[in-house]
């Protein structure tokens, strides 16, 4: 194991669970309160220990940029859960006033500038926050975040250019679930398709590349800590290809108002049949995967880590509390906002 | 002889038809034929149905190759804002070939992209966007409010030898209609009245059309009998219809999805008072967005969008205490 000492292993814990918990209660309001959550949703369940271990590495004044599946890069960072759920409730309450959505969370004072809900466009954005981070020499580094399917967008082609060319502070996090929306990676990408790994295509840019085992908060921990040090250091970016799954299907149902917006099942069985494949991404879970592995270390009992699960599910209940009680904007805020 | 179907089977129903008619037409796009039983792939084959990865330009730029190259590519965009990714290809390339050629060249290809989903969708999913494409010389702009109009157009747009936007609405999208069998061509540049009427004319497109007449049934218990005039395609526009409309009425309420000064209707206004100016018995009055990114909160959503109330309005305010019976 890496130099990271108990209390901080335990906070890599507690905040993977929160994701979860959050993501379980987001996923349920389309049960247990059907339409208060509009449009499309996508959840992190299955890359928690991805995005911990990537948010782990950071120094406060670091930055991150990231897509639409959003949820849990501003947990990990600090955000309150309630301003988050008020968010996707479309409350007052919310992170953003209900203005932005699931979609669209943004939380600049925790170093969260924001999300694309166009895939690949956030990765230029990133790029422009490290340009940025250059040239303030305050050592900040910025963290891009984006899906394996966004790699096929020209806007990651131009930026990973420009960043390397110009040794930009930052580190380019592809987290790679193999799937972009019902289509597999092999029937979309070339370097899927021909065995090899995604993070070759560094090479093309003149970055280092390295695969990780997205499952694994530690590993990406290392991994992507060393990537942020070379970027302090004035080195240059990194690709990291994180390798997750993503436990519940690419979004909630994409119907006209009327029609129940659930979560259908994971396109592994509802496309393509496979239910032996997404169970055993089920058996890899890196939630009570790195559980087992704090018990097992003697860093957590299983009384403690009981102990942090109810906290998280207390903490996540008050939130839905939270954003079911916060009132709906008055229609009229809508022309607010429009210009600064 | 018809069938009632949705909307969006009625899309599907055409693109089938012509690729059974024509070997040129293709169909691709991103999340579509992943899997052998997809009908497409399983009717077409592999050569002329594919999945892309999500890589607009590619898309929409190997669609104007294919096409320059004799083919009549169909390319799945899904949401309107995706054609921004490739707005270069769609504004600058596609349409500017065939006159740049002096006319040696065509470019045959249909941008099919669903758009205006006001459904909690927030700020980068919803636009109603098609006006940033009707200043374009050399593109053609669709806009379906039934499912038969679905089916006919599309049909059209894959037999037209330019670039057309086919912008089909995400709120219509299993809404039934009757949809005639077998081949069956919708042309470009012909309106369709939707509701006869004398006092005042009405012009709605795609999810508006059937709030226009919504307001229009209301209206008719007051008395107010109101035309509703949907142009079905905006490039190339059947103004003489409305016109002609609008010659009968005196008055004019245009109704559109997207913000004021990007909406077809500020360019159907210009039009009405340019060249029917003197049938005109009070001013043009435009129900629009109001100037906003579509926020994801329901009451602010709902605030910015035209409704039924508010075309009520509008005919109210165009009609302005002229005698009305209100028996």
């Amino acid at each position: 194991m890496t130099e990271l000492g108990n209390d901080r292993l335990v906070w890599i814990y507690t905040q993977m669970l929160r994701i979860r918990e959050f993501e379980e209660r987001v996923k349920r309001t389309f049960e247990d309160h059907p339409g208060v959550i509009r449009g499309h949703t996508h959840l992190a369940d299955g890359a928690e220990a991805s995005i911990v271990g990537s948010v782990a590495t950071l120094n406060p004044g670091d930055q991150i940029l990231a897509t639409y599946r959003c949820h849990g890069y501003p947990l990990a960072l600090g955000t309150d859960a309630n301003a988050m759920m008020a968010e996707i409730y479309g409350r007052t309450g919310g992170l953003c006033g209900g203005y932005g959505g699931s979609m669209h969370l943004v939380d600049p004072e925790r170093g969260f500038l924001g999300t694309s809900g166009i895939v690949g466009q956030g990765i230029p954005h990133a790029t422009g926050a490290a340009y940025a981070a250059q040239i303030r020499k305050r050592g900040q580094v910025v963290l891009s975040f984006f899906g394996d399917g966004s790699t096929k967008q020209g806007a990651f082609s131009e930026s990973l250019n420009i960043a390397s060319l110009w040794k930009l502070p930052i580190v380019y996090v592809m987290e790679n679930n193999s799937y972009n929306v019902v289509t597999r990676s092999e029937q979309e990408d070339a370097n899927a398709a021909a065995g090899e790994p995604l993070a070759i295509k560094a090479t093309a840019f003149a970055m280092p590349g390295v695969t990780v085992d997205g499952a694994d908060p530690i590993a990406v921990y290392d991994v992507v800590g060393a990537a942020v040090e070379r970027a302090r250091a004035g080195d240059g970016p990194t690709l990291v290809e994180s390798k997750v799954y993503r436990l519940s299907a690419h979004g909630n149902l994409i119907a006209p108002p009327g029609v129940p917006l659930h979560y259908p099942e994971h396109e592994a069985i509802s496309v393509f049949g496979n239910r032996e494949e997404y169970e055993a991404a089920l058996r890899g879970d890196p939630v009570p995967r790195f559980r087992a592995r704090l018990i097992e270390d003697g860093v957590l009992s299983a009384e403690q880590a009981d102990g942090i699960g109810s906290e998280v599910r207390n903490e996540m209940q008050a939130a839905v509390d939270f954003g079911l009680n916060s009132p709906l904007p008055a229609a009229e805020r809508a022309l607010d906002h429009v210009y600064a | 002889m018809s069938h009632e179907i949705p909307y969006i089977a009625a899309i599907n129903e055409a693109i089938q038809l012509e690729m059974e008619r024509d070997e040129d037409v293709l169909y691709f796009g991103q999340n579509i034929a992943t899997t052998e039983d997809d009908p497409f792939l399983k009717a077409f084959g592999s050569d002329r149905v594919r999945v892309t990865p999500i890589s607009e330009t590619a898309e929409i730029g190997m669609a104007v190759g294919a096409a320059l190259a004799g083919l009549r590519p169909v390319v799945e965009l899904y949401m309107a804002e995706f054609m921004l990714v490739a707005m270069n290809q769609v504004v600058n390339e596609a349409p500017r070939f065939r006159y740049m050629s002096g006319g040696r060249v065509k470019v045959p290809l249909v941008l099919k992209a669903g758009y205006g989903f006001t459904a909690g969708w927030a700020g980068q999913h919803t636009g109603s966007i098609y006006s940033m494409f009707t200043g374009v010389p050399g593109l053609k702009v669709v806009l379906p409010s039934t499912a038969a109009d679905a089916k006919g157009l599309m049909a059209t747009a894959i037999r037209d030898d330019n670039p057309v936007c086919y912008f089909h609405h995400y709120l219509l999208t299993l809404e039934h209609g009757d949809v005639p069998d077998g081949e069956y061509l919708v042309p470009f540049g012909q309106a369709a009245v939707r509701r006869e009427g004398g006092d005042v004319t009405i012009v709605a497109t795609g999810f508006m059309v059937g709030k226009a007449l919504a307001a229009a049934e209301a209206l008719a218990s007051e008395g107010i009998s109101a035309e509703v005039i949907d142009p079905r395609t905006l490039v190339p526009l059947d103004l003489d219809t409305i016109l002609t409309s609008v010659e009968k009425t005196g008055r004019l309420v245009l109704v559109d999805q997207a913000t004021r000064y990007g909406s077809a209707s500020a360019a159907i206004a210009a039009d009405v008072a340019e060249h029917g100016f003197s049938s005109l018995k009070a001013p043009i009055k435009q129900v629009t967005a109001l100037d906003a990114t579509i926020p994801y909160s329901e009451p602010m959503e709902a605030f910015l969008l035209p409704d039924e109330a508010k075309i009520s309005a509008a005919v109210h305010q165009v009609l302005g205490g002229s005698p009305v019976a209100t028996a």
